[in-house]
């Protein structure tokens, strides 16, 4: 049954100091309604728990992405549209963009923000694996001040973040400059508009030859992102040669010290492990191919 | 359901089809429920109700959103475009055109839906490959014509909006409002 609407109110924020004030006034008591495409979906299915939206989507000081010498700030409101096409994070941080443009159809990517994608907390988003495989830093702000911490840190267990009553995600940030090899893959029921089985991340950074710096992300396959810490640490301080020629099996070893997918209604647990662990292997082998 | 003290309807106000309108609802009414019940502009259908399918589409300050998904609290201000207006639009009128020498229409469900993106699409993109089309139409699902003729409707459009100068292929940009 369809979600009754006088049991729910929404008051709108017009700008971020308004949002912080009347979060910090009633703890707890708001839940941040941004886009609205999965909360709305919720909402209509008549299963929505929560009753108090506050609605920040006016609040301009969520919006833009802005590019600076050393890194790129995305902030919250950003949509899906607006990562899709933006000129320098299609030139440096495609992974983001090919996610972006493989989250729904259009009228979704116009409505669908990254801060909703990450604060949602779906295991099955498809722009953390990105952040993550990136290092990105994500940036929290409250009445009381802005506070930092690795992307990475961010999740703590199924739709569980390290967010206190008071913050919103003011935006993330990534670091520009390196010299990537990258690959981002979903795999799903479709090629786009379906909602991931699985959800592949994989970056290295190169300097003087070597790996300086790896990141290797997957969606769906646990309740939070999972990045796989012992491949990026066998990664780092290897030449692109050393790298290729690891052997597969021991890549899947690594990575299955990460990952622990379910049965659920997409996909079964084995079909995502072996989906899993065949992208790592892959990603590895063809790294010079990546770009 | 419990029934939550305090809610009660509010007055917004906001420009429909060029026009301002003021609307006495509740925060939470869902846009295509206010255009179709409180203002009685039934173009725009109810679908899915979750944003697959895309009939449902209307421009918001000139982008297409779904209003199933869009709470009447944000519509505050804002600008809406709904389907009844592309009929006094050139480009929505060369796409009906098309669209019905092209058979590119069946039972009408998605026709609103596919008009809305279709505009969108082109006013992006003037001249569209098939692949451009599929993708600019892949919010809306249509099950009556298989789609092709569909995409032979838009193609057509193109064609005949950038030979009449309705499209400017020169300025290839951001959507803009109808």
């Amino acid at each position: 049954m369809r979600g009754i609407v006088c049991d729910y109110d929404i008051t709108v924020a017009d700008s971020l100091d308004e949002a912080l004030n009347l979060l910090a006034s009633k703890p707890g008591h708001y839940r941040p309604l941004a886009g609205g495409t999965d909360l709305m979906v919720v909402f209509n299915a008549g299963q929505q728990p929560f009753k108090n939206f506050l609605s920040i989507h006016a609040c301009s000081d969520l919006k833009g992405i802005e590019v600076r010498p050393d890194e790129v700030e995305i902030r919250s409101l950003s949509t899906y549209t607006d990562v899709r096409y933006h000129p320098i994070l299609n030139a440096e941080f495609p992974m983001l963009c090919q996610a972006a443009a493989e989250s729904g159809a259009g009228a979704i990517q116009n409505r669908g923000t990254l801060g909703g994608n990450i604060g949602n907390g779906s295991p099955a988003a498809d722009t953390p694996p990105a952040l993550a495989a990136y290092h990105a830093e994500i940036d929290l702000i409250s009445s009381e001040g802005v506070r930092s911490i690795p992307f990475r840190d961010f999740q703590i267990d199924y739709k569980k973040m390290d967010l206190q009553p008071g913050e919103l995600i003011r935006g993330v940030r990534l670091k520009r400059g390196a010299q990537r090899h990258q690959h981002y893959r979903k795999v799903g029921t479709r090629k786009a508009q379906a909602i991931s089985k699985v959800c592949f991340a994989g970056a290295v950074e190169m300097s003087g030859g070597k790996i300086v710096q790896a990141g290797v992300a997957y969606g769906s396959v646990g309740p939070v992102v999972a990045c796989c810490t012992k491949l990026e640490d066998a990664l780092r301080g290897k030449t692109l040669k050393e790298a290729t020629g690891m052997d597969a099996a021991a890549i899947k070893d690594l990575v299955a010290q990460h990952i622990a997918p379910i049965d659920d209604i997409r996909s079964t647990g084995e079909y995502r492990l072996k989906v899993a662990l065949n992208l790592a292997a892959d990603f590895v082998k063809n790294l010079e191919n990546y770009q | 359901m419990s029934e939550q003290q305090g809610v009660t309807k509010r007055e917004f106000t906001f420009e429909v089809n060029g026009e301002k309108r003021s609307v006495t609802n509740f925060p939470a009414a869902r846009l295509l429920d206010v255009l179709r019940e409180d203002l009685e502009l039934t173009g725009c259908k109810e679908g899915c109700g979750e944003g697959e399918c895309g009939t449902c589409s209307v421009f918001m300050d000139g982008i297409v959103v779904n209003s199933c998904l869009v709470p009447l609290a944000q519509v505050q201000g804002r600008q809406v475009i709904t389907v009844e207006a592309l009929g006094e639009d050139p480009l929505g009128q060369i796409l009906q055109q098309c669209f019905w020498e092209e058979n590119g229409a069946q039972c009408g469900i998605c026709t609103p839906g596919m008009l809305t993106a279709a505009v969108s699409l082109l006013r992006r993109n003037p001249d569209p490959s098939l692949e451009d089309i599929q993708d600019g139409l892949a919010g809306n699902l249509c099950r009556c014509t298989g789609y092709k003729k569909i995409f032979d409707a838009v193609a057509l459009a193109a064609e005949r909006a950038r030979a009449n100068g309705t499209l400017n292929t020169t300025q290839k940009g951001q959507e803009v409002s109808v």
